[in-house]
Protein backbone atom coordinates (compact mmCIF):
# COMPACT_ATOMS: atom_id res chain seq x y z
CA UNK A 1 0.00 0.00 0.00
CA UNK A 2 1.10 3.63 -0.25
CA UNK A 3 -0.91 6.88 0.63
CA UNK A 4 -0.18 10.75 -0.40
CA UNK A 5 -2.32 12.37 2.72
CA UNK A 6 -2.48 15.62 4.55
CA UNK A 7 -1.34 13.82 7.54
CA UNK A 8 1.43 12.18 5.92
CA UNK A 9 3.36 10.82 3.04
CA UNK A 10 3.89 7.23 3.39
CA UNK A 11 2.37 4.35 5.26
CA UNK A 12 5.17 4.94 9.05
CA UNK A 13 4.00 8.72 8.81
CA UNK A 14 0.49 8.62 7.80
CA UNK A 15 -0.40 5.84 10.34
CA UNK A 16 1.56 7.29 13.23
CA UNK A 17 -0.63 10.65 12.49
CA UNK A 18 -3.83 8.73 12.25
CA UNK A 19 -3.15 6.96 15.36
CA UNK A 20 -2.42 10.10 17.40
CA UNK A 21 -5.05 11.48 15.78
CA UNK A 22 -3.40 14.31 14.27
CA UNK A 23 -5.41 16.56 12.04
CA UNK A 24 -4.01 17.75 8.17
CA UNK A 25 -6.71 20.70 7.88
CA UNK A 26 -5.26 23.86 7.68
CA UNK A 27 -6.43 27.99 6.09
CA UNK A 28 -5.44 28.46 2.51
CA UNK A 29 -4.98 31.53 1.86
CA UNK A 30 -5.57 31.49 -1.55
CA UNK A 31 -8.76 30.44 -0.64
CA UNK A 32 -9.22 33.33 1.39
CA UNK A 33 -7.75 35.62 -1.76
CA UNK A 34 -10.12 34.24 -3.64
CA UNK A 35 -13.04 35.13 -1.26
CA UNK A 36 -14.18 31.25 -0.76
CA UNK A 37 -16.70 30.66 1.93
CA UNK A 38 -14.75 27.96 3.17
CA UNK A 39 -10.87 28.86 3.67
CA UNK A 40 -10.03 25.47 4.76
CA UNK A 41 -8.86 22.00 3.73
CA UNK A 42 -6.39 19.07 3.81
CA UNK A 43 -3.10 19.30 1.05
CA UNK A 44 -0.11 17.12 1.43
CA UNK A 45 3.10 17.94 2.22
CA UNK A 46 5.10 17.40 -0.47
CA UNK A 47 8.85 17.38 0.36
CA UNK A 48 11.83 16.98 -2.72
CA UNK A 49 11.99 12.72 -2.42
CA UNK A 50 13.66 10.36 -4.52
CA UNK A 51 11.04 9.42 -5.82
CA UNK A 52 9.75 12.79 -6.89
CA UNK A 53 13.29 13.51 -8.40
CA UNK A 54 12.36 10.18 -10.00
CA UNK A 55 8.83 11.59 -11.36
CA UNK A 56 10.29 14.81 -12.51
CA UNK A 57 13.34 12.87 -14.53
CA UNK A 58 10.31 10.89 -16.40
CA UNK A 59 8.70 14.28 -17.74
CA UNK A 60 5.81 14.81 -14.93
CA UNK A 61 7.26 18.42 -13.74
CA UNK A 62 4.27 20.30 -14.29
CA UNK A 63 1.51 17.63 -13.94
CA UNK A 64 -1.62 17.79 -12.04
CA UNK A 65 -1.01 16.65 -8.86
CA UNK A 66 -3.63 14.17 -9.34
CA UNK A 67 -1.03 12.42 -10.93
CA UNK A 68 1.89 13.41 -9.17
CA UNK A 69 0.25 12.14 -5.61
CA UNK A 70 -0.81 8.65 -7.63
CA UNK A 71 2.45 7.87 -8.70
CA UNK A 72 4.07 8.41 -5.72
CA UNK A 73 1.69 6.35 -3.99
CA UNK A 74 1.86 3.88 -6.21
CA UNK A 75 5.83 3.40 -6.44
CA UNK A 76 5.15 3.28 -2.40
CA UNK A 77 3.03 0.94 -3.15
CA UNK A 78 4.56 -0.88 -6.18
CA UNK A 79 8.06 -1.21 -3.32
CA UNK A 80 5.82 -1.95 -0.46
CA UNK A 81 4.46 -5.03 -2.29
CA UNK A 82 8.03 -6.24 -2.72
CA UNK A 83 8.43 -5.46 -6.22
CA UNK A 84 11.51 -3.04 -7.46
CA UNK A 85 11.33 -0.03 -9.53
CA UNK A 86 13.51 -0.84 -12.48
CA UNK A 87 13.25 2.72 -14.50
CA UNK A 88 12.92 3.13 -18.20
CA UNK A 89 15.94 1.49 -19.16
CA UNK A 90 13.96 -2.15 -18.28
CA UNK A 91 12.67 -3.66 -21.67
CA UNK A 92 10.03 -5.95 -19.45
CA UNK A 93 6.44 -5.19 -19.65
CA UNK A 94 4.07 -7.29 -17.03
CA UNK A 95 1.66 -8.27 -18.51
CA UNK A 96 0.17 -9.37 -15.61
CA UNK A 97 -0.56 -6.26 -13.70
CA UNK A 98 -2.90 -3.60 -14.32
CA UNK A 99 -3.53 -0.17 -12.82
CA UNK A 100 -7.07 1.21 -12.42
CA UNK A 101 -7.46 4.84 -10.60
CA UNK A 102 -10.16 6.97 -9.36
CA UNK A 103 -11.04 10.41 -9.50
CA UNK A 104 -13.65 12.40 -9.09
CA UNK A 105 -12.78 16.10 -10.33
CA UNK A 106 -9.91 15.36 -12.16
CA UNK A 107 -7.04 17.57 -13.42
CA UNK A 108 -8.43 20.68 -12.40
CA UNK A 109 -5.56 22.28 -11.46
CA UNK A 110 -4.07 22.11 -14.96
CA UNK A 111 -7.57 22.50 -16.45
CA UNK A 112 -6.87 26.06 -15.31
CA UNK A 113 -3.94 26.91 -16.82
CA UNK A 114 -5.52 25.49 -20.26
CA UNK A 115 -8.09 27.66 -20.10
CA UNK A 116 -5.79 30.33 -19.24
CA UNK A 117 -3.63 30.12 -22.24
CA UNK A 118 -6.26 28.94 -24.37
CA UNK A 119 -7.81 32.92 -23.90
CA UNK A 120 -4.68 34.04 -24.81
CA UNK A 121 -4.90 32.14 -27.53
CA UNK A 122 -1.11 30.69 -26.90
CA UNK A 123 -2.52 27.12 -27.45
CA UNK A 124 0.87 26.05 -29.48
CA UNK A 125 2.64 27.13 -25.84
CA UNK A 126 1.13 24.63 -23.87
CA UNK A 127 3.65 21.84 -24.54
CA UNK A 128 3.07 18.17 -25.70
CA UNK A 129 2.66 17.04 -22.62
CA UNK A 130 -0.43 18.69 -21.41
CA UNK A 131 -2.94 15.96 -22.25
CA UNK A 132 -0.94 13.50 -20.19
CA UNK A 133 -0.50 15.85 -17.63
CA UNK A 134 -4.15 15.77 -17.22
CA UNK A 135 -6.13 12.84 -18.37
CA UNK A 136 -8.52 11.22 -16.21
CA UNK A 137 -6.33 8.42 -16.92
CA UNK A 138 -3.06 9.74 -16.69
CA UNK A 139 -2.58 8.25 -12.70
CA UNK A 140 -2.60 4.37 -14.11
CA UNK A 141 -1.29 5.94 -17.88
CA UNK A 142 1.63 7.55 -16.11
CA UNK A 143 2.03 4.18 -13.40
CA UNK A 144 2.55 2.22 -16.30
CA UNK A 145 4.94 4.44 -17.95
CA UNK A 146 7.18 4.10 -14.49
CA UNK A 147 6.72 0.69 -13.71
CA UNK A 148 6.27 -0.85 -17.49
CA UNK A 149 2.63 -2.64 -16.26
CA UNK A 150 1.03 -4.40 -19.31
CA UNK A 151 -2.10 -5.22 -18.53
CA UNK A 152 -5.70 -2.95 -18.36
CA UNK A 153 -5.19 0.65 -17.45
CA UNK A 154 -7.88 2.79 -16.82
CA UNK A 155 -8.94 6.07 -14.79
CA UNK A 156 -12.42 5.52 -13.51
CA UNK A 157 -14.96 8.16 -11.85
CA UNK A 158 -18.12 7.89 -9.61
CA UNK A 159 -17.64 11.14 -7.59
CA UNK A 160 -16.60 10.43 -4.14
CA UNK A 161 -16.36 6.65 -4.08
CA UNK A 162 -14.07 6.76 -6.91
CA UNK A 163 -11.22 4.90 -4.99
CA UNK A 164 -13.50 2.32 -3.82
CA UNK A 165 -14.94 1.87 -6.91
CA UNK A 166 -11.69 1.55 -8.47
CA UNK A 167 -10.72 -1.35 -5.72
CA UNK A 168 -13.52 -3.15 -6.29
CA UNK A 169 -13.20 -3.00 -10.37
CA UNK A 170 -9.04 -3.98 -9.84
CA UNK A 171 -10.47 -7.22 -7.30
CA UNK A 172 -13.21 -8.30 -10.28
CA UNK A 173 -10.90 -7.86 -13.30
CA UNK A 174 -8.31 -10.36 -10.66
CA UNK A 175 -11.18 -12.79 -10.04
CA UNK A 176 -12.49 -13.02 -13.52
CA UNK A 177 -8.84 -14.06 -14.08
CA UNK A 178 -7.52 -11.08 -16.45
CA UNK A 179 -4.81 -10.44 -14.44
CA UNK A 180 -2.56 -11.59 -11.90
CA UNK A 181 -2.45 -8.42 -10.28
CA UNK A 182 -3.55 -4.57 -10.17
CA UNK A 183 -2.57 -1.48 -8.70
CA UNK A 184 -6.04 0.03 -7.22
CA UNK A 185 -6.89 3.47 -5.56
CA UNK A 186 -7.84 7.37 -6.45
CA UNK A 187 -6.34 10.67 -6.43
CA UNK A 188 -7.36 14.11 -6.12
CA UNK A 189 -5.61 17.09 -6.53
CA UNK A 190 -6.02 20.39 -4.79
CA UNK A 191 -7.04 23.45 -6.76
CA UNK A 192 -9.48 26.81 -6.48
CA UNK A 193 -11.00 25.74 -9.39
CA UNK A 194 -11.88 22.07 -8.28
CA UNK A 195 -13.21 23.19 -4.99
CA UNK A 196 -15.30 26.10 -6.32
CA UNK A 197 -18.02 24.17 -7.03
CA UNK A 198 -18.45 22.50 -3.67
CA UNK A 199 -18.34 26.19 -2.06
CA UNK A 200 -21.07 27.65 -4.25
CA UNK A 201 -22.89 24.23 -3.13
CA UNK A 202 -22.29 25.38 0.21
CA UNK A 203 -21.25 21.60 1.08
CA UNK A 204 -18.22 22.61 2.45
CA UNK A 205 -18.09 24.20 5.91
CA UNK A 206 -17.90 28.15 6.55
CA UNK A 207 -17.94 28.48 10.15
CA UNK A 208 -14.06 26.88 11.08
CA UNK A 209 -11.40 29.20 9.05
CA UNK A 210 -10.04 30.47 11.93
CA UNK A 211 -10.36 27.00 13.41
CA UNK A 212 -9.42 24.55 11.06
CA UNK A 213 -8.39 21.80 13.14
CA UNK A 214 -11.92 21.90 14.15
CA UNK A 215 -13.93 21.74 10.81
CA UNK A 216 -14.44 18.29 9.80
CA UNK A 217 -16.44 17.34 12.82
CA UNK A 218 -17.94 13.84 11.88
CA UNK A 219 -20.65 12.56 13.68
CA UNK A 220 -21.01 15.71 15.86
CA UNK A 221 -24.67 17.23 16.07
CA UNK A 222 -22.71 20.63 15.02
CA UNK A 223 -21.13 19.40 11.74
CA UNK A 224 -21.55 22.53 9.20
CA UNK A 225 -20.27 20.74 6.06
CA UNK A 226 -17.41 19.03 4.77
CA UNK A 227 -13.85 19.61 4.68
CA UNK A 228 -12.49 19.35 1.66
CA UNK A 229 -9.45 17.21 1.16
CA UNK A 230 -6.60 16.40 -1.26
CA UNK A 231 -4.14 12.77 -1.69
CA UNK A 232 -4.05 9.35 -3.44
CA UNK A 233 -3.72 6.14 -1.84
CA UNK A 234 -2.96 3.01 -4.17
CA UNK A 235 -2.72 -0.28 -3.06
CA UNK A 236 -1.45 -3.48 -4.72
CA UNK A 237 -4.21 -6.45 -5.05
CA UNK A 238 -2.77 -9.45 -5.89
CA UNK A 239 -4.02 -12.98 -6.79
CA UNK A 240 -3.88 -15.33 -3.87
CA UNK A 241 -1.82 -18.07 -5.76
CA UNK A 242 0.37 -15.47 -7.20
CA UNK A 243 1.28 -13.69 -4.18
CA UNK A 244 2.21 -16.70 -2.34
CA UNK A 245 4.15 -18.13 -5.09
CA UNK A 246 6.89 -14.85 -4.65
CA UNK A 247 6.20 -15.07 -0.86
CA UNK A 248 4.83 -11.67 -0.05
CA UNK A 249 3.92 -10.21 2.69
CA UNK A 250 -0.08 -10.63 2.42
CA UNK A 251 -1.90 -7.62 4.70
CA UNK A 252 -5.60 -9.30 4.23
CA UNK A 253 -8.13 -10.75 1.60
CA UNK A 254 -10.25 -8.59 -0.13
CA UNK A 255 -13.22 -10.59 0.24
CA UNK A 256 -15.43 -8.67 -2.16
CA UNK A 257 -17.87 -5.80 -2.08
CA UNK A 258 -20.75 -3.91 -4.40
CA UNK A 259 -21.38 -0.97 -6.04
CA UNK A 260 -24.52 0.43 -7.23
CA UNK A 261 -26.60 3.35 -7.09
CA UNK A 262 -30.23 3.93 -4.86
CA UNK A 263 -31.73 5.29 -8.63
CA UNK A 264 -31.99 8.94 -6.46
CA UNK A 265 -35.70 8.38 -6.11
CA UNK A 266 -37.91 8.25 -2.84
CA UNK A 267 -35.67 9.29 -0.25
CA UNK A 268 -32.52 10.06 -2.18
CA UNK A 269 -31.13 12.30 -5.11
CA UNK A 270 -28.27 13.40 -6.40
CA UNK A 271 -26.82 14.39 -4.05
CA UNK A 272 -28.21 12.43 -0.68
CA UNK A 273 -28.02 8.58 -0.82
CA UNK A 274 -31.22 6.88 -1.12
CA UNK A 275 -31.18 4.57 2.11
CA UNK A 276 -32.64 1.22 0.27
CA UNK A 277 -29.83 1.83 -1.97
CA UNK A 278 -27.52 1.99 0.51
CA UNK A 279 -28.83 -1.07 2.25
CA UNK A 280 -29.22 -3.15 -0.49
CA UNK A 281 -25.40 -1.92 -1.22
CA UNK A 282 -23.77 -3.30 2.07
CA UNK A 283 -26.34 -6.56 2.39
CA UNK A 284 -25.09 -7.80 -1.25
CA UNK A 285 -21.44 -7.29 -0.65
CA UNK A 286 -22.18 -9.08 2.73
CA UNK A 287 -23.08 -11.76 0.48
CA UNK A 288 -20.83 -11.21 -2.30
CA UNK A 289 -18.19 -12.13 0.27
CA UNK A 290 -19.90 -14.81 2.22
CA UNK A 291 -19.60 -12.91 5.04
CA UNK A 292 -22.72 -12.79 8.37
CA UNK A 293 -23.79 -9.51 9.83
CA UNK A 294 -22.36 -10.39 13.08
CA UNK A 295 -18.92 -11.00 11.60
CA UNK A 296 -18.14 -7.43 10.87
CA UNK A 297 -15.82 -5.53 13.69
CA UNK A 298 -15.46 -2.49 12.36
CA UNK A 299 -17.10 -0.35 9.83
CA UNK A 300 -14.80 2.21 8.19
CA UNK A 301 -17.62 5.04 7.57
CA UNK A 302 -17.82 7.88 4.53
CA UNK A 303 -19.16 9.75 7.89
CA UNK A 304 -18.17 13.69 5.91
CA UNK A 305 -19.48 15.95 8.84
CA UNK A 306 -22.23 16.85 7.16
CA UNK A 307 -26.12 16.37 7.70
CA UNK A 308 -26.05 12.65 6.33
CA UNK A 309 -24.17 11.02 9.07
CA UNK A 310 -26.09 10.49 11.10
CA UNK A 311 -28.50 8.57 7.87
CA UNK A 312 -25.53 6.83 7.33
CA UNK A 313 -25.44 5.48 10.90
CA UNK A 314 -29.13 5.01 10.33
CA UNK A 315 -28.73 2.70 7.29
CA UNK A 316 -25.52 0.94 8.55
CA UNK A 317 -27.89 -0.17 11.83
CA UNK A 318 -30.79 -1.49 9.59
CA UNK A 319 -28.41 -2.97 7.14
CA UNK A 320 -26.79 -5.16 9.72
CA UNK A 321 -29.61 -5.39 12.19
CA UNK A 322 -27.42 -4.12 14.78
CA UNK A 323 -27.44 -1.55 17.37
CA UNK A 324 -26.92 -0.31 20.80
CA UNK A 325 -23.76 -1.83 22.15
CA UNK A 326 -23.72 -4.82 18.72
CA UNK A 327 -23.23 -1.72 16.71
CA UNK A 328 -19.37 -2.85 14.90
CA UNK A 329 -16.94 -0.26 15.99
CA UNK A 330 -17.14 2.86 13.19
CA UNK A 331 -14.81 6.14 13.35
CA UNK A 332 -13.97 8.50 10.14
CA UNK A 333 -10.60 9.44 9.02
CA UNK A 334 -11.91 12.54 6.85
CA UNK A 335 -11.81 13.95 10.76
CA UNK A 336 -8.08 14.39 10.52
CA UNK A 337 -7.67 14.56 6.49
CA UNK A 338 -10.51 15.93 5.26
CA UNK A 339 -12.81 14.38 2.51
CA UNK A 340 -10.27 13.78 -0.41
CA UNK A 341 -13.32 13.33 -3.11
CA UNK A 342 -12.41 10.78 -5.49
CA UNK A 343 -8.60 9.68 -3.36
CA UNK A 344 -11.23 9.02 -0.20
CA UNK A 345 -12.46 5.72 -0.11
CA UNK A 346 -8.80 4.44 -1.33
CA UNK A 347 -6.91 6.36 1.46
CA UNK A 348 -9.78 4.87 3.96
CA UNK A 349 -9.14 1.68 2.76
CA UNK A 350 -5.32 1.78 3.77
CA UNK A 351 -6.57 3.80 7.29
CA UNK A 352 -8.78 0.28 7.96
CA UNK A 353 -6.28 -2.02 6.70
CA UNK A 354 -3.61 -0.62 9.59
CA UNK A 355 -6.33 -0.58 12.30
CA UNK A 356 -7.31 -4.11 11.56
CA UNK A 357 -3.49 -5.15 11.18
CA UNK A 358 -2.87 -3.05 14.21
CA UNK A 359 -5.01 -3.99 16.50
CA UNK A 360 -6.64 -0.32 17.23
CA UNK A 361 -9.54 1.72 16.00
CA UNK A 362 -8.53 5.79 15.58
CA UNK A 363 -10.66 8.52 17.37
CA UNK A 364 -12.78 10.52 15.56
CA UNK A 365 -11.17 14.04 16.23
CA UNK A 366 -13.88 16.27 17.16
CA UNK A 367 -16.48 13.77 18.88
CA UNK A 368 -16.83 15.84 21.70
CA UNK A 369 -20.75 15.32 21.26
CA UNK A 370 -22.24 13.03 19.24
CA UNK A 371 -25.47 13.76 17.55
CA UNK A 372 -28.84 12.82 19.11
CA UNK A 373 -29.78 10.94 16.50
CA UNK A 374 -26.78 8.96 16.04
CA UNK A 375 -26.53 8.44 19.61
CA UNK A 376 -29.95 6.35 19.91
CA UNK A 377 -28.81 3.88 17.16
CA UNK A 378 -25.38 3.09 18.91
CA UNK A 379 -23.72 3.08 22.10
CA UNK A 380 -21.38 6.00 22.04
CA UNK A 381 -18.46 4.23 22.88
CA UNK A 382 -18.49 2.38 19.51
CA UNK A 383 -17.58 5.51 18.07
CA UNK A 384 -14.59 6.21 19.98
CA UNK A 385 -13.12 9.57 20.61
CA UNK A 386 -9.79 8.53 21.15
CA UNK A 387 -7.55 6.36 20.06
CA UNK A 388 -8.14 2.71 21.45
CA UNK A 389 -6.42 -0.68 21.61
CA UNK A 390 -9.21 -3.28 20.17
CA UNK A 391 -7.92 -6.95 19.57
CA UNK A 392 -9.30 -9.37 17.09
CA UNK A 393 -10.58 -7.18 14.27
CA UNK A 394 -11.15 -9.40 11.74
CA UNK A 395 -13.60 -8.45 9.34
CA UNK A 396 -14.08 -4.54 8.02
CA UNK A 397 -16.62 -2.92 6.29
CA UNK A 398 -15.40 0.45 3.93
CA UNK A 399 -18.22 2.49 2.80
CA UNK A 400 -18.15 5.10 0.33
CA UNK A 401 -20.96 7.32 -1.12
CA UNK A 402 -21.04 9.89 -3.54
CA UNK A 403 -23.44 12.13 -6.38
CA UNK A 404 -25.50 9.98 -8.16
CA UNK A 405 -26.80 8.40 -5.20
CA UNK A 406 -23.90 5.63 -6.01
CA UNK A 407 -22.75 3.23 -2.70
CA UNK A 408 -19.68 1.38 -2.68
CA UNK A 409 -18.82 -1.56 -0.24
CA UNK A 410 -15.88 -3.53 0.49
CA UNK A 411 -15.26 -6.53 2.90
CA UNK A 412 -11.73 -6.58 3.76
CA UNK A 413 -10.95 -9.77 6.01
CA UNK A 414 -7.71 -10.66 7.79
CA UNK A 415 -6.46 -14.07 6.50
CA UNK A 416 -8.10 -17.51 7.10
CA UNK A 417 -5.02 -19.10 8.25
CA UNK A 418 -3.45 -16.20 9.96
CA UNK B 1 28.94 35.15 -33.05
CA UNK B 2 28.04 31.90 -32.40
CA UNK B 3 29.69 29.37 -34.90
CA UNK B 4 28.16 26.29 -36.83
CA UNK B 5 29.36 24.09 -33.31
CA UNK B 6 28.38 25.80 -31.09
CA UNK B 7 24.59 26.12 -31.94
CA UNK B 8 24.76 22.39 -32.40
CA UNK B 9 25.79 22.21 -29.24
CA UNK B 10 23.70 24.41 -27.64
CA UNK B 11 20.77 22.50 -29.53
CA UNK B 12 22.26 19.31 -28.20
CA UNK B 13 22.13 20.81 -24.49
CA UNK B 14 18.28 21.82 -25.02
CA UNK B 15 17.21 18.24 -26.68
CA UNK B 16 18.74 16.11 -24.01
CA UNK B 17 16.37 16.01 -21.24
CA UNK B 18 13.86 14.28 -23.64
CA UNK B 19 16.01 11.19 -24.66
CA UNK B 20 15.67 8.27 -22.55
CA UNK B 21 18.37 6.52 -23.80
CA UNK B 22 21.40 7.02 -23.00
CA UNK B 23 23.08 4.76 -25.08
CA UNK B 24 21.62 6.02 -28.37
CA UNK B 25 22.24 9.95 -26.74
CA UNK B 26 25.96 9.04 -26.39
CA UNK B 27 26.30 7.71 -30.39
CA UNK B 28 24.90 10.24 -31.80
CA UNK B 29 25.40 12.55 -33.93
CA UNK B 30 24.79 16.15 -36.38
CA UNK B 31 23.28 14.06 -39.49
CA UNK B 32 21.44 11.90 -36.59
CA UNK B 33 17.31 11.38 -36.92
CA UNK B 34 15.67 12.83 -33.65
CA UNK B 35 12.91 10.02 -33.72
CA UNK B 36 13.94 7.48 -35.88
CA UNK B 37 17.76 7.47 -34.28
CA UNK B 38 17.46 9.04 -30.27
CA UNK B 39 14.50 7.03 -29.73
CA UNK B 40 12.55 10.25 -28.82
CA UNK B 41 8.79 10.36 -28.38
CA UNK B 42 7.78 12.26 -31.85
CA UNK B 43 5.18 14.50 -29.72
CA UNK B 44 8.40 15.84 -27.79
CA UNK B 45 9.64 18.00 -31.34
CA UNK B 46 6.72 20.85 -30.58
CA UNK B 47 8.52 21.35 -27.00
CA UNK B 48 12.09 21.22 -28.50
CA UNK B 49 11.18 23.95 -30.95
CA UNK B 50 9.52 26.20 -28.30
CA UNK B 51 13.11 25.79 -25.95
CA UNK B 52 14.69 27.00 -29.37
CA UNK B 53 12.55 29.66 -29.72
CA UNK B 54 13.02 30.89 -26.47
CA UNK B 55 16.83 29.80 -26.02
CA UNK B 56 17.84 31.86 -29.12
CA UNK B 57 14.86 34.68 -29.24
CA UNK B 58 13.45 33.53 -32.88
CA UNK B 59 10.19 32.46 -34.00
CA UNK B 60 9.37 28.86 -36.18
CA UNK B 61 6.90 28.39 -38.20
CA UNK B 62 4.98 25.44 -37.80
CA UNK B 63 5.48 24.74 -41.49
CA UNK B 64 9.13 24.10 -40.59
CA UNK B 65 7.81 21.55 -38.30
CA UNK B 66 7.39 19.03 -41.18
CA UNK B 67 11.10 19.53 -42.42
CA UNK B 68 13.12 18.72 -39.33
CA UNK B 69 14.19 15.50 -38.93
CA UNK B 70 18.02 15.67 -37.39
CA UNK B 71 19.50 18.14 -35.40
CA UNK B 72 21.30 19.52 -38.47
CA UNK B 73 18.48 20.47 -39.59
CA UNK B 74 16.89 22.46 -36.47
CA UNK B 75 21.14 23.92 -36.74
CA UNK B 76 20.10 24.98 -40.29
CA UNK B 77 16.66 26.74 -39.60
CA UNK B 78 18.73 28.60 -36.77
CA UNK B 79 21.59 29.70 -38.93
CA UNK B 80 18.62 31.02 -41.64
CA UNK B 81 16.97 32.83 -38.46
CA UNK B 82 19.87 34.29 -36.90
CA UNK B 83 21.26 35.42 -40.08
CA UNK B 84 24.22 33.34 -40.41
CA UNK B 85 26.05 32.35 -43.61
CA UNK B 86 25.36 28.92 -44.12
CA UNK B 87 28.57 26.49 -43.92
Amino acid sequence: MGVVSPIGVGIKAFEEAMKGMKSGISHISELEELGFGCQIGGVPNLELSEDLKYLYANELQGASMMIIYACLAGLQAWRNAGFMVEGRASTFVDIDTGAIIGTGIGASDIFAKIVRQTDLKQTRKLRSTIIEHSMTSGPSANLSKLLGLGNQLLGVSSACASGSDAILMGYQRIRAGFAKRMLVGGAECYSPYGWAGFDAMRVTTRKYNDNPTQGSRPMTGNSSGFVPGSGSGVLVLEDYDSAQSRGAQILCELKGGWSNSGGQRNDGSMTAPTSRGVIACIRKALLESNTNVNEIDYVSGHLSSTFADANEISNISQALGRSGDSFPYINSLKSLIGHCIGATGAIESIAAILQMKGGYIHGTLNLKETHSRIAKVLDTRKAPRDTIVVQGINSVLKLSFAFGDSNVALIFKVLDDE
Amino acid sequence: MMNDEQLLKEVWEIIEKYSFDQGKWDKRSRKARIIQDLGINSARVVDIIIDVEEKFDVEIEDESLESISTFNDIVEILKKKMGLSSS
